[in-house]
Formats: structure tokens, C-alpha cells, sequence
């Protein structure tokens, strides 16, 4: 297993040098002059521009910038926003949680439904129930999410009324943020229809993100299922005289989920796409609305700093992902 | 001849897939004659007609049979032009990514070595970043248009043909067919592109097929997050974008952008699923 993870880490750490390696870059392959971009002021004197230039190092040859780069990563400082002045991982990690309480109802949300619905098209294969289920999956996977969130706004908060269109919860309510998760906040506020308030404001988004990951889960729980199905040691099972319930949730099941809990894990990445067009649609303040707010309003440090972010978040789960994969099936442990 | 009829025998087996094939010819047939069947030309406004419902609603008529945007052009024309655009994307995004990616991934999977890890690294690197996220910023980098949302999304799928490229070549690379050529003198390119490489190609083809749809769906994306194609070209996702505004007043104006995508994306991941029933070794009995 010690091997396992340093292998891993061996293939990461480069990867992340690559990463930080690009975030650099970025900057300076804008068009225009980085001193301006980064400080965002206009009509700047030449005296402020040369004291600005000696300020973000563009002065200093390039390899020693890079190093500088570095060193100020390790210290946790990814510079200034533009717009708010304030540190950018300060923005970051003020505005993470939302990103990831939206990310996790997504992802129980598409579990739940997925699971459950693969394992039964699974086990009544070619059955009316089947086909729906696999026809729903490929309309989940092929769907343009960012049109699926206005449908649901039109027919939901439009036609029905019964969401909000947009943000995290209503005006009516205000608290201090503790943990950062409205859910969990506003049930610690104690304010009476905080929560619920809440609920209704992240149960479309989640929908909405959750749609993807959802229709691959189930179509993987299902030939998953469908492969285990056909083992010896299911028809053993069987032939022993267990119960359907029994060969299908303690042998099938159990062996089914390891590809299962990989897709979930591989899920990660998608969300993160994901979230910036939900976001963008419901005015969610996470993580995504804020890169593509960067990105129109020439934010560029704060774009810079996100890309790091996210990809080095990425990374993380992904490790983690693997060492657990690592952890249930020694297989992959001793292969290549 | 025969492998082209053993090909359709597993592929019309499916019958989701030959429903998406049938579904996509038409997409194809409207693009290419979308001169013809387009009732008005794509960005003609008609200022007595601004928002104006579907023809089966109350307000609507034939002549505007899907209603109007809120400049007052016609929807059904505009997504009939739209066609080409998508086809547009999807068939330059495929090729760039195509291309480079199986040259890349020729190379590390031959010469393996330093060639190989440098090239992996590189493709790691690019896999680490979420894909839209890595092509918004791309995009904020070249600049928003069309072409170069094109250029971006290419760069961010490719490493996915890379990795298969090379995972096949290397898989290739130890049959005897490939030592029989060796030892007969073959050059290394000839080696590389005419010997070992088309017997690579099927796991490619479909990897193109669906990344097709990824492209259209991305684009698509990046236009309606207003970096993709810029209005008032007749894009699907730049249509959503503009249409924005107008959800809870006018729901023809975004319902049928989107659909038009959906169904677009839909019938080539059909097509993709039966390409793969068909050409994937692995699942064919024999």
C-alpha cells in the first residue's frame, strides 16, 4: 500500500508543478502589459508603472519569478483581486463551501436515484422498466445542463412558484456564517423558516448539477450489475438456494460497487464543470460564478488563483479516490 | 465490402443507434440545405413582430411557425442556420483534437522512453483541470469567438485520444506482425502511420463519435456563458444566452435552442453507443 501511494504521489507531484506551471504562465501570455492588468488601473504614471513593475517582480528574469511564484504559493498567497482588493484565497475559501454544499446535494441526489435505479434495470433487463431507465440516463448525459436549469426555473419558480430563481436563501434571513453550509447554518440560527428557505433555494441547482453525474451512475451501476450477474459465483449462490435479495444485495451488489464508487470518484471533475454553469444560472455565490465574474470583469489574479485552486482540489479527490479504490481491490495496487 | 456489411449487421442490431444515425442524416441534410428551408433569412428582424408566440399559441401565426426572439427574427430559421454551426464546431474540434492527439500519442506509445513520459506528463498536466473551467480560461486567453472556443475545447479534449493512441499502439507494438515488419526493414514512419496505426483505429473512431457531442455541448456552454460565438450569429448556446432575459416572458425563445441541442447531442451519443457495440472487439461475440 506504501508503494501504492508513493507511486501515486510521484505521478502528482510533477502533475501539480505542471499545474502551477500553467497558472504562471497564464498571466503573462495575456496581450497587453501584465503590470496593468494585474494592479487593473488606468492611466498610470510612468514612475507608478516602473515602482509597480518592482513590486510584482516583472523586472527580474523569468525562472526567478516562477521560483517567487512558488514560494508565495507555499505561503498560502496567491495575491490580490483587483476588483476587491482582498486576498484571492480568502475569496476562494469564503466562497468555497457554497460550491461544495451544492456539489454534495448533487451527488446524493444522483447516488440515491442512480443506485437504486441501474441495480433494478439491471435485474429485470430488457424489461419496460429497463428501457426507461436507460433511455432517461442517455437524455440525462446528452443534456445541455445550463438549458435544463432554465426549463426547471420556468416550470418550477415560473409556472408553479414554488422555488426562488435565485441565490442561497431568502433576504428576510441573515446570520453569521459558521460552518459556510447554509443548510446547517440556518439550522443553527434558529430562525424559523430559515432552513426550509434554504432547501427551496439549493434544491434546483442540486437537480440541475446532480442530472449528469446521475445518468452515469446509473448506467454504470447497470453493467456493472449486469457483468456480476453473469459470474459463477452468483449462479452458485443461487443454486444454493438463496433468496433473490440475498444473491443480489450481499454477492452481486457488493462486487458491482467497485467499479461504481470509481465512477463517483471520477465525478469530482464534472461537478466542478458543472457548478460553473449551474452557478452562473441561479446566482449561486460558489466557486464557479466567481471564475466566470473573474474572467468578465478581467479579474486575472483571481483567475489565476482559481485555476490553482480548483485543479489542486481536484487532484486531492482524485488521490483519495484512488487510494480507496487502491484500498477495497488489491488488483489495482500491483498493477501498472 | 464484407467488412463494411459485418459492421452494419452489429451496428443495426441496435436499434437506438440506427434511430440516431436516421436522426443525424436529417440534422446533416437541414444544414446543408438550410438555404431552402429556412422561411427568413437568420438575422432579419421583422420590427412588427417582436416575441411573437409559436403558431399554435394565441398571438402566433404560420408565418412565424416557432414565434419570434425579442428583436423580432424568426426561431425556427435561426436554429435551422444554427445546424451548421454545430456541425461546423464538431467536425473542426474533432479533427484538431484527432489529429494531434494521435500524432502525440503515436509517438509516446512507439519511442516510450523520455518521448513517452514527457508526453504523458504534458497530458496529465491538462487533465487535471476541470475541462469546461480549462477552456473558459482558455478562451478569456485567445479571446472570445468561435474559432477560438473551437481551438480550446480541441486542447482540452485531446489528451483523452492521446491516452487511447498510445495505450493501442503499445498493445500493437509486441504482435508478431509488427516484428515481421520490423525485421523485414520497414522505416519508422511507415512502421508507425501504415502498419501499426490502423489497427489502433476502432477504439478512436469511437472516442471521436461521442467527443463530437462533448464539443457540441461545449461550445455551446462557452457561447451561452458569452464567450463562445458572438451574437448575433445563429448559435444554439448564443441563442440560449440572448434569450436569457426572457425566460418567464417568452418560453419559445429558450425552449427550442436547447432542444435543438439536446436532440442533436442525443442521436450522435446513440450513434456513438451502437459504433462502439460494433467495433469494440471486447463486446463482440464471436
Amino acid at each position: 500500500m506504501i508503494t501504492f501511494l508513493l507511486r501515486k504521489l510521484g505521478v502528482l507531484i510533477p502533475t501539480f508543478f505542471g499545474v502551477t506551471l500553467v497558472a504562471f504562465i497564464f498571466i503573462r501570455l495575456l496581450p497587453g502589459d501584465p503590470v496593468l492588468l494585474m494592479a487593473g488601473e488606468r492611466g498610470m504614471s510612468e514612475e507608478r508603472h516602473t515602482a509597480l513593475m518592482k513590486e510584482y517582480g516583472f523586472d527580474r528574469p523569468v525562472w526567478e519569478q516562477y521560483l517567487s511564484y512558488i514560494g508565495d504559493l507555499a505561503q498560502g498567497d496567491l495575491g490580490k483581486s483587483i476588483i476587491t482588493k482582498k486576498p484571492v484565497t480568502k475569496e476562494f475559501f469564503t466562497l468555497f463551501p457554497a460550491t461544495i454544499e451544492l456539489s454534495l446535494c448533487a451527488i446524493i441526489i444522483a447516488v440515491f436515484i442512480g443506485l437504486p435505479a441501474g441495480m433494478i434495470a439491471a435485474t429485470r433487463r430488457g424489461s419496460v422498466f429497463d428501457h426507461t431507465v436507460m433511455a432517461g440516463a442517455l437524455t440525462g448525459y446528452s443534456m445541455p445542463i445550463f438549458w435544463w436549469g432554465l426549463l426547471l426555473i420556468i416550470f418550477f419558480s415560473g409556472i408553479l412558484g414554488w422555488t426562488p430563481v435565485s441565490g442561497r436563501i431568502s433576504l428576510l434571513y441573515y446570520f453569521e456564517p459558521v460552518t459556510g453550509f447554509m443548510l446547517i447554518d440556518s439550522l443553527m440560527s434558529g430562525q424559523e423558516g430559515a432552513f426550509s428557505s434554504a432547501l427551496s433555494h439549493l434544491i434546483l441547482p442540486a437537480i440541475v448539477l446532480g442530472t449528469i453525474p446521475l445518468a452515469v451512475i446509473a448506467r454504470q451501476t447497470r453493467s456493472a450489475m449486469l457483468e456480476v450477474l453473469g459470474e459463477d459465483y452468483v449462479r452458485t449462490a443461487k443454486a444454493k438456494g438463496l433468496g433473490p435479495g440475498r444473491v443480489i444485495g450481499l454477492h452481486a451488489l457488493r462486487n458491482a460497487m467497485i467499479p461504481v464508487i470509481t465512477v463517483i470518484g471520477l465525478q469530482v471533475g464534472v461537478l466542478f464543470a458543472g457548478a460553473i454553469l449551474t452557478e452562473t444560472i441561479f446566482s449561486w455565490p460558489g466557486i464557479g460564478k466567481w471564475m466566470v465574474d473573474s474572467i468578465s470583469r478581467r479579474d486575472y489574479p483571481s483567475v489565476q488563483g482559481g485555476l490553482l485552486l480548483i485543479a489542486a482540489v481536484v487532484m486531492m479527490v482524485n488521490l483519495v479516490v484512488d487510494l480507496l479504490y487502491g484500498l477495497i481491490n488489491p488488483q489495482i495496487r500491483h498493477t501498472e | 465490402m464484407a467488412l463494411l456489411q459485418e459492421f452494419w449487421a452489429y451496428f443495426s442490431e441496435n436499434r437506438g443507434a440506427v434511430v440516431g444515425l436516421f436522426f443525424f442524416v436529417c440534422i446533416v441534410l437541414i444544414a446543408v440545405f438550410a438555404d431552402f428551408l429556412a422561411p427568413h433569412a437568420s438575422n432579419v428582424q421583422y420590427r412588427e413582430a417582436f416575441l411573437q408566440p409559436p403558431f399554435w399559441q394565441d398571438g402566433g401565426s404560420l408565418r412565424f411557425p416557432l414565434g419570434t426572439d425579442a428583436v423580432g427574427r424568426d426561431v425556427l430559421s435561426r436554429l435551422i442556420y444554427g445546424s451548421r454551426y454545430s456541425l461546423f464546431i464538431g467536425c473542426i474540434v474533432v479533427s484538431i483534437s484527432l489529429f494531434a492527439g494521435i500524432f502525440l500519442g503515436l509517438c509516446a506509445g512507439f519511442f516510450r522512453g523520455r518521448v513517452d513520459t514527457a508526453i504523458m506528463r504534458i497530458m496529465d498536466v491538462v487533465l487535471a483541470f476541470p475541462s469546461l473551467l480549462l477552456a473558459l480560461v482558455l478562451v478569456a486567453l485567445l479571446g472570445p469567438s468561435l474559432m477560438n472556443a473551437m481551438i480550446a475545447i480541441a486542447i482540452v479534449q485531446q489528451p483523452h485520444y492521446v491516452r487511447l493512441t498510445r495505450a493501442a499502439v503499445i498493445g500493437e507494438m509486441t504482435k508478431d506482425y509488427v516484428t515481421a515488419a520490423r525485421v523485414i526493414g520497414v522505416k519508422q514512419l511507415r512502421l508507425m502511420f501504415v502498419t501499426i496505426l490502423p489497427n489502433c483505429m476502432a477504439p478512436l473512431i469511437v472516442q471521436a463519435a461521442l467527443s463530437f457531442s462533448t464539443a457540441i455541448l461545449d461550445a455551446a456552454a462557452l457561447g451561452f456563458l458569452g464567450l463562445g460565438a458572438q451574437p448575433p450569429t445563429p448559435e444554439w448556446g448564443t441563442m440560449l444566452a440572448e434569450a436569457r432575459e426572457f425566460i418567464l416572458r417568452a418560453w419559445w425563445v429558450v425552449t427550442f435552442p436547447g432542444l435543438a441541442i439536446l436532440l442533436t447531442v442525443l442521436a450522435i451519443n446513440l450513434m456513438g453507443d451502437g459504433l462502439r457495440d460494433a467495433l469494440d472487439p471486447k463486446l463482440k461475440r464471436s
